[in-house]
């Protein structure tokens, strides 16, 4: 009997190791997916397509955004309420929330990972915490409705203001944050991006027909008006819903922009920044983002045509194909390598996942409201 | 011509929009747009974004008439959008009184 219990003992131990192992899940190829109304975020599998947890407690997740950690464990999600929640993958619980504004737009985390910052409506601005405590560290007062938060390469924050037309670049690389500021910007940026080489930071302006950049290489970086007039003089269309910027914008040799106003994307030479053409589109476009490899732009579109996804061949600007997936698309997330593209289709309450090369629909998950979808490998891209 | 005229006479003899009642049907899409697409500017919860807090405490001092109009034609010079290519003016007065109803 004795011995039986030593056995048992013993077989009960090896069982308890070996599940201990099995439940060691790397995060490199997970994601997050915001539930919107419901304040949840469910943590999703790429590779297998499915939902690992749905963590509660987020707040309000209208317009919610998030970053991840360098070592791709930790998320932190950006809400509208103010709240800077950080969300352990591994653990799938959360580890830390402060609310520290009124009203939020989003989120971007530092270089080195150190420093995690959300731009505010209100109190405008940006205040910065600390990645690991979520103390704060710095406050920038802007006065202004604050947009277009991204992080820069040398321990950098970038970011505009829509009532002033600002940009500030706030370097936290010193004792002291130092915070060079830009006029001129144009009338009410409404978001920006950054390039992935972290040289370009490219603003959009919904009060005036055109966008501008700065050239962050540049040691006194300086406006720069791209697309000028490209609603040429015509009374703008109703903007339902404001576009979307974000670091996918370069596809090849050029970038793919949302027009504002105007049922477009349009295209601008790289390097020389000038307009190569245009693409008529479905809608007024929210987010056009380029597959990872450049080689097509997916885009899709502001209420009320916001059942419909359009993918844009690159070299050609013609619309390659459209799809449907159904009521309200809001996002569009794809796989580090671009081989698939997560779709989340808000009033369906589903994620559906597309094969990126023959535009079939491979699966669907369901989620609650699903509005942003974001995978850890935007933790070693700048300005994800 | 010919064959459009019996469609134009339906359409005139019809009675206005604003005499007609919302379904329930109808009602409950109109709550999810105010929640869902006005909410993609004005928050979730009502409570601001980029646009202005809508929310019942908010808007206090404002008319259904008032509010109906913003909602139809918009905010010159604001990101406001007009909304009557996607709304009647029976839904637009709906969604006014709705704000000016919630949360009480």
């Amino acid at each position: 009997m004795k011995r039986f219990l030593v056995a048992l003992s013993t077989f009960v131990s090896l069982a308890l190791t070996a599940s201990a192992e099995t439940e060691v899940h790397a995060t490199g190829d997970m994601g997050i997916v915001i539930e919107r109304a419901t304040g949840s975020v469910l943590i999703v599998d790429q590779s297998d397509m499915a939902v690992l947890a749905r963590v509660e407690g987020f707040g309000d997740l209208s317009h919610a955004s998030a970053v991840f950690s360098p070592d791709q464990r930790f998320a932190y999600v950006f809400g509208r309420d103010g709240g800077l929640t950080k969300l352990d993958l591994v653990t799938q619980e959360t580890d830390g929330q402060v609310i520290q504004a009124g009203n939020a737009i989003g989120g971007a985390i530092s270089d080195d990972g150190q420093l995690v910052a959300v731009s505010n409506y209100e109190p405008g601005g940006v205040r910065v915490f600390d990645a690991d405590t979520l103390a704060p560290v710095a406050d920038f007062p802007t006065g202004s409705k604050t947009i277009g938060l991204v992080d820069a390469p040398g321990n950098r924050f970038v970011f505009s203001m829509w009532d002033t037309g600002e940009t500030w670049i706030a370097d936290m690389s010193g004792t002291q944050p130092q915070v060079t500021k830009i006029e001129g910007m144009g009338v009410n940026p409404y978001d920006a991006l950054i390039t992935g080489d972290g040289r370009r930071y490219i603003v959009g302006l919904f009060g005036e027909d055109g966008m501008s950049t700065l050239d962050l290489w540049s040691d006194a970086p300086s406006v720069q008006r791209i697309l000028p007039g490209y609603g040429r003089g015509e009374e703008p269309l109703p903007v339902y819903k404001m576009p979307h910027l974000e670091g996918w914008a370069l596809a090849g040799d050029r970038f793919a922009l949302p027009a504002v106003g105007r049922h477009e994307v349009l295209w601008l030479d790289a390097k020389n920044l000038t307009e190569l053409g245009r693409t008529k589109t479905h809608g007024q476009p929210v987010f056009a983002v380029a597959r990872p490899d450049g080689r097509h732009v997916w885009v899709n579109y502001a209420h009320p045509m916001n059942d419909t996804i359009e993918v844009i061949d690159t070299l050609s600007g013609k619309v390659l194909r459209t799809l449907t997936p159904g009521p309200a698309v809001l996002h569009m997330e794809f796989t580090a390598r671009g081989h698939q593209v997560w779709v989340s289709v808000r009033d369906a309450d589903r994620i559906d996942i597309f094969d990126t090369q023959t535009f079939e629909k491979i699966g669907e998950i369901p989620a609650r409201t699903p509005s942003g979808i974001f995978f850890t490998a935007r933790a070693h891209r700048v300005g994800l | 011509m010919g064959k459009a005229l019996p469609v134009l006479l339906l359409l005139v003899s019809a009675p206005p929009v604003q005499a007609q009642a919302l379904s329930a049907e109808q009602q409950d899409r109109l709550a999810h747009l105010v929640v869902q697409d006005c909410g993609s500017c004005h928050g979730l919860k009502l409570t601001g974004g980029l646009g202005s807090p809508i929310t019942a405490q908010a808007l206090e001092g404002h008319t259904v008439e008032g509010l109906q109009g913003i909602i139809l034609d918009g905010i010159p010079g604001t990101a406001m959008p007009p909304w009557r290519p996607l709304l009647s003016e029976t839904e637009a007065a709906w969604i006014a009184a709705y704000l000016l109803e919630a949360g009480e």
